[in-house]
């Protein structure tokens, strides 16, 4: 028996039974269709958060004061007391030669108001590197001037939100700001950010680094983000930093290092392994179909019966009786997997519409693995099925009507 | 040729051992025509089932063409039916999804003939039996007469040396019965060894050689 008769004997059948057929592609279509969304989803969540990432600086170092390990040990019942990490100390980082910049960073809350307006917002206490670091824009005036680190100046630079709801719409450059008890001049505002990781830009107040720490009565940083020079400076910038910091803390190594790369790899790994999840549990709905497929062949091997009975008797063999049975099997759900890979692509085109921001699309291997997986479900519960038309006793399979 | 040594077919129903066929010897030269005859329950069915290759005898030895068939796997004697026997039945057996033409094309199908040559080979059994106008029909939209011709044409198509027909006109009108038989023995006279099965004496008695079966044995 030729492939291309065994193929259209298998379509002839199938056509035969336009409803049972039709129910069947879409219950594995259905199937394939989550599959391929929540796949889509999946990895589109994954590359938007690490765009995200990417997006805060490049060879981005943070250092946080204190030293927490995960690995082994007891947790520490008696709080460890971290030194400080102070402004001098992010300076005499500057001795690197693989960094580039520096920018300390001091963070506190605090009520703004100008003109009878007041809210309470985050304050940024850092240096004109900042912006350099974390890549920000400015939509009028200028960021914080070039200065030493422990100068006090009276200035600050707004985020978007703040401007509109302190300012409502006025000028705000040049204006007065108080915070707490001081009086800040708006020099600049920030181009809007948009939801940025970690820090939402549009709702601070950026200060000069000395002045936060007059304002929040504190020595210590809350942090300092560092640019390496280049990527293979960034793990020779670490020791250095590592280096430094010791010898300033009296040989203690009491600080915790944060590379960006470890953070990317780190998200990377979380979410495939969400995006593995739940393509699993839409996988689910791919196995109930698979069931279904076997349903369908089953009633249609014992509807068969007789015609099985007469093939059998004009001289079919059992490989040829099996792989006719496959592949109906098969045709039906390859049609599920094309009718589902549609929809999922028309679904995903519905949600690109609906955000239009959050870029979504179906990886090219989804594409591919959910016609093999549709095949490959369909031959497998297919082969029960067929293996019980290719075993019915010829006689008693042509005594049925 | 057919030749049956000591055939026994027995049947396990219950606790009971039915035997339906009870040391068969017999042989059947090539281009004969032959009548099975018996009460129904004698065993006549089996007989055909044995000959046809679509049952296993319990013991004995079935010599086809001087070949012992009963060592064959399923496969094999699939292929030897394919090539040596066509099959009449009484209740026609079509694929009701399929034409005429496409019933009659199943056989050359499964043995993997190529398209060109059987839409020849159709073409010539739909005309040999007088279907040419109505070969695109479907069975339902075809008479009892025309379905038995389809059928003969099928077991025909494969040119085999042995033609079984298992109470060809029992679900015909006397008038397409008579035609069919006819046509079956128009195919005897060109050289196919013909065995039926039936009930009707009057049908019988139109063989060369009449065999009667009563309770599993040959009576002559």
């Amino acid at each position: 028996m030729r492939a291309s008769d065994t193929l259209s004997q298998a379509f002839g059948a199938i056509r035969s039974q336009p409803l049972r057929a039709t129910l069947i592609i879409l219950a594995m279509s259905i199937g394939i269709a989550s599959v391929t969304l929540l796949t889509a989803l999946g990895e589109s969540a994954r590359n938007y958060i690490l765009y995200e990432f990417q997006s805060l600086g490049t060879h981005l170092i943070i250092v946080l004061p204190g030293r927490t390990e995960t690995t082994g040990g007891q947790p520490p019942l008696f709080g460890e007391t971290p030194r400080d990490l102070t402004l001098s100390d992010a300076n005499a980082l500057l001795q690197s030669r693989n960094i580039a910049a520096i920018a300390p960073i001091n963070i506190g809350s605090a009520p703004v108001s100008a003109r009878g307006l007041e809210r309470e917002t985050n304050i940024l206490g850092s240096t004109s590197a900042l912006r350099r670091v974390r890549h920000l824009t400015m939509a009028e005036g200028r960021f914080l001037p070039e200065m030493e680190s422990d100068k006090a100046l009276p200035v600050c630079v707004l985020g978007q939100t703040i401007k509109k709801e302190i300012f409502t719409g006025q000028k705000a450059l040049g204006q007065w700001l108080r915070i707490n008890d001081r009086r800040f001049r708006v020099i600049g505002v920030l181009a809007s950010e948009g939801q940025s990781i970690g820090v939402g830009f549009d709702e601070i107040v950026i200060v000069p680094v000395a002045s936060a720490q007059t304002l929040f009565n504190t020595e210590s940083l809350f942090r300092i983000l560092i640019e390496a020079k280049s990527k293979p400076a960034m793990y020779k910038a670490v020791t250095d930093i590592n280096k430094i910091i010791k010898a300033r803390h009296e040989g203690e190594q009491d600080i915790t290092i944060i590379t960006q790369d470890s953070i990317v790899s780190s998200f990377d790994e979380i979410l495939t392994a969400l995006t593995l999840t739940i393509t699993s549990i839409a996988g689910i709905s791919l196995a109930v179909a698979g069931v279904l497929v076997m349903n369908v062949m089953l009633v249609s091997v014992a509807q068969r019966t007789s015609e099985i009975g007469l093939l059998n008797a004009l001289g079919a063999s059992k490989a040829q009786l099996i792989s006719l049975f496959l592949a109906e099997a098969a045709m039906l759900c390859l049609a599920g997997a094309i009718l589902g890979l549609l929809l999922g692509q028309a679904s995903v085109m519905v949600l690109q519409a609906l955000y239009p921001s959050f870029s979504i699309s179906i990886p090219p291997w989804a594409l591919l693995a959910a016609l093999v997986v549709s095949l490959t479900t369909g031959l497998l519960f297919g082969v029960l099925p067929a293996r019980k038309a290719a075993k019915l006793d010829p006689v008693e399979a042509l005594s049925k009507r | 040729m057919i030749q049956l040594k000591n055939i026994q077919r027995y049947f396990q129903v219950g606790d009971q051992t039915v035997r339906a066929l009870d040391n068969i010897t017999l042989t059947i030269e090539n281009g004969e025509y032959i009548s099975v005859m018996g009460p129904s329950g004698s065993g006549k069915s089996t007989l055909l089932n044995i000959i046809a290759l679509l049952d296993h005898p319990t013991s004995g030895q079935y010599l086809l063409n001087n070949q012992d068939v009963t060592q064959l796997d399923d496969d094999a004697l699939a292929r030897v039916r394919r090539d040596n026997i066509g099959f009449v039945f009484q209740f026609f057996h079509l694929i009701p999804r399929l034409s005429a033409a496409e019933n009659i094309e199943m056989p050359m199908i499964l043995a993997g003939i190529n398209r060109q040559e059987r839409r020849q080979r159709v073409k010539k059994a739909v005309a040999a039996v007088g279907l040419s106008d109505r070969a695109d029909h479907r069975p339902d939209q075809l008479s009892g007469g025309e379905c038995q011709r389809v059928a003969i044409a099928r077991a025909t198509i494969m040119r085999p040396g042995i033609l079984l027909a298992d109470e060809p006109t029992g679900n015909l009108d006397s008038h397409s019965g008579i035609e069919i038989i006819e046509l079956l023995e128009r195919l005897n006279q060109g050289g196919v060894t013909l065995i039926i099965i039936t009930h009707d004496q009057s049908l019988g008695d139109r063989a060369n050689r009449q065999i009667r079966i009563i309770d599993g044995k040959i009576a002559t």
